[in-house]
């Protein structure tokens, strides 16, 4: 066990260096001149001073061996310190600690609304015995899939925010401003739950240790919940996992659809103004989410399936 | 026999039927039958006879599509069907327990033990958790699990087998049921662990005097066990009796031609043809082989699954290797196709090593494998014909048309005939498909066949004439076997020589006869001990359960 984790340990650090190095390569290493962006960025069309692209480039370390730079950079990146921006001048940590809540109370209530109405439509359609529920049921994720999520969005602001006055339809004050990217966010989540936990969950209901436990005398719902639903987690687990992800991407555009400030405000104006430390440390704490994600659920499989953890060679 | 008390179970025309794609299929026609208390009867047949089915209807588990649409089936005098999910679950567990069929897959592989076992309790009585958790314990004792505290703390997967069926049988048993009904308990444990698990099933029905309705495919299990048998076949009942009766006198000729298919029953009326030429050298030569396998998981364990193994195949002989699960069989074959190399030890093929590049690619075309699995070994979407084509293809052999003739004989000589050619696995039977495994293998004209297990897939009436097929292209072709099985009775049908393995060893080799009937070794003892069937002999059979 205690290699289990270590080994998955160091996969998860492995990956934080490769998202910090290749970051590093595309970013600094392309064929332009930061310096002259930079300068661009901060006086649109004014003349260059030499003296000034000097001290910028000392200042930075751009008069290094790429090597070099990249050693100093990584060495700063381990204690914290990623550098400051250029257009704005404050520490990249500070503006990501800044940006970080929001994106975070908005993924996590999104994942928690997914979880729930994906699992609840799994759920119900593989307990019901009526075929025309179970039908009904399952006609909704390939539903929720195949709809864009900036569309979701002005349907839901349409709807909830015009319409019907309910919650704010921008920015960032209180719970109810929280609720409808949230909700837009979740949606083509929760379809993907749905139909992986419904198909796995079919799956465990074929499964002879179900007649087992209806042999006991077991009802259906003690089965779903007691026997089906853990067996079937599994895959939907895995499938967790890669989607926290896509969860980082979509709130960049859902952030923008409903001017909430959040990393996707930060992102979409790093990108523009060619902020290249701040865009390097936004890739590397979106990796870091990434990692720490995938590390909590391979540490929740052998806690969920008793087979893992004893068979690491094939974990 | 208790005719005159009322039946515990007594089913009376009964009538299931399967909703298809439009259509439905009855998989049950009107059968009746009591089960009386302290009483085992035996339903027997075939895959398709109904009697899985018939077992599932008496508990309320028909598969989805399935139901009852006539018929009774009264527990006690009580009517079951048509109740309602409720008071199903009043019955289930409590009134009637089931030991179903494949202990490998029947627990829930993310609870552990004592946890399931305990759900039986909890569902029916009142218990606490903590006295749920300590009478699963005492279950697990009863059912004869050493250490059953730690059994208790166990998941599935730590488990052997025949501990799982205990297991299984503890879960049936828990609340003394009125009714047991056993659902092929054992086919998927070897014949040792087998008679194990039937004695603890036996001994524990007749302490609680539970009415015990057996389905199995095995009549010597059936010989063994029941007090009844009846007969099932096509969805009907064909016979039904006293087991002395029906297994010592059948009158229905479907019963006579499954008792001379069983091999247990029938076995001293096929000899195997003994090797052709004596004194010529052997085929294959297998010498002082040994092969280490590491645990995964367990860094620097190691398992020694076959251990200075040797044995030689006369050419056109037949050598039965058998043995139980981890007994290192699969992998002696495996290091003849060299599909494995041994540690230590060779292989010789004709007097030539096969770990040789030459003697490898001599050995490629002139030994084949037949799988255990026909459902499994073939491609589902390739045609027959292309199956068979396959290893004419990657060696070269052959125009077009010439393999296209040699596809159609092939087919033949497996009694298959060249209409088979178009047709695709999914369409043929468990039967049907060994014999496309068995063409296949034929194809490049190999000297060796090596038979992994080749009719544990299959029913018995399909498995005499695979083993028929079997004897006759070794006496017209002149092939060699190494056979590999768990199934005694098998070996002793198709074996001219026999070699017993136990964990990696071989224990004993010799012509079959002389191991079957003087075995020298303990383990071989046992194993030809446990070959049920024993008490079918009317001389050694007791008539009447309660004389035990």
């Amino acid at each position: 066990m205690t290699a289990y984790v270590l080994r998955r340990l160091g996969a998860a650090v492995l990956v934080l260096w490769a998202a910090f190095t290749v970051s590093f390569a595309v970013l600094y290493l392309l064929p332009s001149d930061p310096v002259s962006i930079m300068l661009d960025a901060a006086n649109p069309g004014g003349t260059v001073d030499p003296a000034q692209v000097a001290e910028l480039s000392a200042r930075y370390g751009f008069d290094r061996p790429p090597l070099e730079q990249y050693l100093v950079l990584l060495g700063r990146a381990v204690t914290g310190d990623l550098g400051v921006s250029v257009t704005s001048g404050a520490p990249v940590s500070q503006l990501l600690a800044d940006a970080f809540p929001q994106t975070l109370a908005l993924t996590s209530f999104a994942l928690g609304i997914a979880l729930l109405l994906g699992g609840t439509i799994a759920a119900v359609s593989s307990w019901s015995r009526s075929t025309r529920l179970r039908g009904a049921l399952l006609a909704l994720p390939p539903l929720g899939v195949s709809m864009p999520t900036f569309w979701i969005g002005l349907l839901l602001l349409q709807l909830f925010s015009f319409r019907l006055p309910l919650f704010p339809a921008v920015g960032n004050q209180g719970f109810g401003s929280l609720v409808l990217p949230a909700v837009t966010l979740a949606i083509p989540l929760s379809a993907v739950i749905a139909q992986v936990l419904a198909r796995s969950m079919r799956t465990a209901w074929d499964a002879p240790y179900v007649e087992t436990a209806l042999a006991k005398g077991a009802s259906r719902g003690r089965v779903q919940w007691r026997h089906v639903t853990r067996n079937a987690a599994l895959p939907a687990l895995t499938l967790l996992g890669i989607a926290v992800g896509n969860l980082l991407a979509g709130a960049v555009v859902v952030e923008t659809v409903f001017s909430r400030a959040g990393f996707g405000g930060l992102v979409e104006k790093a990108v523009r103004t060619q902020d290249i430390p701040v865009v390097q440390g936004v890739v590397v704490v979106g990796a870091l989410v990434f990692v720490v994600v995938n590390l909590v659920v391979d540490l929740a499989y052998p806690a969920l399936d008793p087979r893992i953890a004893r068979t690491p060679a094939t974990a | 026999m208790s005719a005159q008390t009322a039946p515990v179970l007594q089913v009376r025309d009964l009538v299931v039927e399967y909703e298809g794609r439009g259509e439905s299929v009855q998989a049950v026609r009107g059968v009746s039958f009591d089960v009386h208390a302290g009483e085992v009867v035996a339903l027997v047949g075939e895959s398709g006879s109904g009697k899985s089915t018939t077992a599932h209807a008496v508990v309320g588990l028909l598969p989805g599509g399935g139901r009852v649409v006539g018929g009774s089936v009264r527990l006690h005098g009580g009517e079951l069907v048509g109740l309602t999910d409720k008071a199903w679950q009043q019955v289930r567990g409590a009134r009637i327990g089931l030991v179903p069929q494949d202990p490998g897959i029947a627990l829930n592989p993310v609870t552990r033990i004592g946890d399931q076992v305990a759900e039986v309790l909890r569902i029916h009585g009142r218990v606490r958790r903590a006295a749920a958790a300590q009478q699963a314990v005492e279950i697990l004792r009863s059912v004869g699990l050493s250490d059953p505290e730690a059994r208790a703390r166990q998941y599935p997967h730590e488990l052997s087998g025949g501990m799982r069926q205990r297991v299984l049988i503890g879960i049936a048993l828990a609340l003394e049921p009125a009714l047991v009904i056993a659902d092929e308990p054992t086919s998927a444990l070897d014949v040792t662990v087998q008679r194990r698990v039937l004695d603890l099933l036996d001994d524990l029905t007749s302490r609680t005097g539970s009415a015990v309705l057996f389905i199995t495919h095995d009549l010597a299990v059936a010989a063994d066990r029941a007090d009844r048998v009846v007969v099932m076949k096509d969805g009907e009942i064909v016979e039904e009796g006293l087991t002395a009766q029906v297994l010592g006198a059948p009158r229905h000729p479907y019963t006579r031609s499954l008792l001379a298919a069983a091999p247990q029953l029938a076995v001293r009326e096929r000899v195997p043809p003994p090797a052709p030429t004596v004194g010529e050298s052997p085929l294959l030569d297998v010498l002082s082989v040994s092969k280490t396998f590491r645990l995964p998981g367990h860094a620097g364990r190691t398992v020694q699954a076959v251990d200075d193994v040797s044995f030689s195949v006369a050419r056109g002989g037949a050598f039965g290797l058998v043995g139980e699960s981890g007994s290192g069989k699969s992998t002696v074959a495996r290091l003849v196709l060299q599909l494995t190399t041994p540690d230590s030890g060779a292989v010789l093929l004709d007097g030539a090593p096969v770990t040789d590049p030459a003697g490898r690619a001599l050995l490629r075309r002139r030994s084949q494998l037949v799988h255990q699995n026909p459902f499994a070994s073939l491609d589902p979407r390739f045609t027959v014909a292309k199956i068979i084509d396959e290893p004419l293809r990657s060696h070269r052999v052959g125009s077009r048309s010439q393999r296209r003739d040699r596809v159609v004989e092939l087919l033949e000589q497996v009694a298959l005939g060249a209409a088979f050619a178009t047709r695709r696995p999914g369409e043929l039977s468990g039967g049907q498909r060994q014999r496309v495994a068995i063409a296949r293998a034929l194809a490049l004209e190999p000297d060796l066949l090596v038979l992994d297990e080749p009719t544990s897939a299959l029913d018995v009436s399909v498995q005499a004439q695979i083993l028929a097929l079997l004897d006759r292209l070794r006496r017209d072709r002149g092939l060699t076997y190494l056979f590999i099985s768990h199934d005694l009775a098998v070996v002793r049908q198709v074996a001219d020589r026999v070699g017993v393995l136990h964990d990696g060893r071989l224990v004993e080799v010799g012509p079959t006869a002389d191991v079957f009937d003087q075995p020298q070794d303990p383990y071989t003892a046992e194993l030809v001990g446990a070959i049920p069937g024993h008490r079918a002999d009317p001389a050694d059979r007791p008539l009447e359960r309660s004389t035990r």
